[in-house]
């Protein structure tokens, strides 16, 4: 046999994990029911295949397995009140385990899933982790790894998660109208905050970062295939395609961060850039241009320019504007005064800064006061400069940055 | 499925009695009432009188012990409840945010143990 089945049964659990859960779930509506039965007949699998050799569709075969041992287990259910109320749930699922259509086609119940995962009922880092293992190929091991998390500390949230889908009877299904946007939105979130956690930081074991990008990637396109007529959906993806396109580029071999200015942007990946920008082009030009699609749209530009100073900083200018417009996140309006001072020199963005600074909006905030410093410092206002370093480091928690605030701060004369 | 929603706020920042707010904040509640009524999904409903009169009891070593006042001592306190059969807990969201009072303190929602008979 050229592939052991053990093998070939990890890839199938692997890639269809989350559309054979989906498909249980959605029968026999209980995660951990779904889960168990999911396990059980993956341990069938592995004894009547090497046999039998690889049934035809082996998810079909797995989902029905799965719903037979479910069967069993809930007539072995010594709760007599429980097992009354599943009585009808054992003719259904004995029906759809005898049905033919199996074979043809599973429908695809991952957007319910999805949805359920995502429910705002849930705690945001519980939502995270549960649709990583329900959808994702992740492990609870390798989530609780790649969040830094003991992995009992991990199972136990996932399942009290699980618990309460059950028990307060959170829906598995796709919200309706009235609550599309607040839900779909909470799933964006999750998805994108996967992809920071494999982005952003550089702490943890790089492989698994690497997974997790590639997990919400996936993620974002199995929605875009799901629900090809919402572009935000296309805007994630391009925002995450675009970003992850400078992954090689943006780490040297130190493991220390290169910032933009200094990458080497023949490295960057042309292919990833090709695709995120044909996909966030296709979306704006169908109007409603939402927050990912703006934020695609700046990495776009970055992608596209030969240099950090040949870069197209005025239209980067005007998309933090109509960011912040939308999201009213410092930040925005911080990088839109870092871009202002691109192209129209260090005083133009001081003016901008101060006249932040006069609105009052950003006194406490410590990212404006590193901006100012670096202005500052670019036109030799040193001792403003200072001042301005000063109450950044202040403002500072992280060791790391406060001690490279004062090396900045100290090199100045 | 049955869904207790408890009400909570803090009685400090509720509106007194007499004035507009309070008014509004009356026919407020008349109105979601009325609307959980007419579509027959509340099973109860009631107003709790102030904290003040609150009252906790366990029982420690086979020793009962009263302690006067709430359970745990903060600002926002049960304040009244419903209990409403809906199907699942999206829709109790709903009928939760519809509570006068979670526009000024906010609304727990409970799902209602079933017992094996």
């Amino acid at each position: 046999m050229l592939v052991p089945i053990h093998k070939a049964i990890e890839d199938i659990n692997r890639k269809e994990r989350g559309r054979i859960l989906a498909a249980l779930i959605s029968h026999l509506k209980d995660f951990e029911l779904a889960e168990d039965s999911l396990q059980d007949a993956l341990i069938e699998a592995l004894q009547a295949w090497p046999a039998k050799g690889l049934p035809d569709n082996p998810a079909a075969w797995l989902i029905q397995t799965a719903s037979r041992k479910a069967i069993d287990k809930i007539r072995r259910n010594t709760n007599f009140a429980e097992k009354q109320k599943q009585l009808q749930l054992i003719a259904e699922l004995e029906q759809y385990g005898a049905s033919n259509e199996m074979d043809n086609s599973i429908p695809d119940e991952r957007l319910r899933l999805i949805f359920t995962c995502c429910h705002p009922a849930l705690k945001e880092n519980i939502r995270v982790a549960l649709t990583l293992q329900t959808l994702g190929g992740l492990t609870t091991s390798e989530i609780a790894r790649a969040f830094l998390i003991p992995e009992p500390t991990m199972a136990q949230r996932i399942v009290r998660a699980k618990r309460k889908i059950k028990v307060a009877n959170i829906p598995y299904r796709i919200p309706d109208e009235s609550l599309w946007k607040e839900r779909l939105t909470s799933v964006l979130t999750v998805i994108y905050f996967i992809f920071n956690e494999g982005y952003s930081s550089l702490e943890g074991e790089s492989l698994l970062r690497k997974e997790l990008i590639h997990e919400a990637i996936r993620l974002a396109r199995m929605l875009k295939d799901l629900i090809p007529h919402e572009q935000e959906i296309s805007g994630l993806l391009a925002l995450m395609l675009l970003h992850d396109s400078r992954s090689d580029a943006r780490v040297a071999k130190d493991g220390s961060l290169i910032t933009l200015e200094n990458q080497d942007r023949t490295s960057w990946n042309r292919l990833q850039i090709d695709e995120g920008i044909s996909l966030l082009l296709s979306a704006m030009a169908k109007g409603n241009i939402g927050v990912y699609q703006i934020q695609a749209a700046i990495s776009a530009i970055h992608a596209q320019a030969s240099s950090y100073s040949e870069t197209n900083w005025q239209e980067i200018t005007l998309l933090y504007e109509k960011l912040y417009a939308l999201q009213p996140n410092p930040i925005y309006r911080l990088n839109a005064c870092v871009a202002l001072s691109m192209f129209k020199g260090p005083e133009q963005g001081l003016s901008a800064l101060n006249i932040l600074q006069a609105h009052g909006v950003l006194e406490t905030y410590q990212p404006f006061y590193v901006v100012k410093a670096e202005l500052l410092r670019k036109i030799y206002k040193t001792d403003d400069a200072k001042k301005a370093y000063k109450k950044a480091i202040a403002l500072t928690n992280n060791e790391i940055e406060k001690k490279h605030l004062i090396i900045r701060s100290e090199s100045l004369y | 499925m049955q869904y207790l929603l408890l009400i909570y706020n803090a009685e400090s920042a509720s509106p007194k009695p007499g004035t507009d707010e309070f008014g509004k904040l009356l026919a407020g509640y008349t109105a979601f009432t009325e609307e959980v009524q007419s579509k027959n999904i509340m099973l109860g409903a009631n107003a709790l009188q102030p904290l003040s009169t609150a009252t906790t009891v366990k029982v420690r070593n086979g020793k009962t012990e009263c302690i006067d006042g709430p359970f745990a001592e903060t600002k926002e306190a049960l304040g009244g409840y419903y209990l409403l059969d809906v199907e699942t807990l999206d829709e109790a969201i709903e009928y939760a945010a519809k509570i006068p009072t979670a526009e000024f303190g906010s609304i727990e929602i409970r799902p209602i143990m079933v017992w094996d008979k």
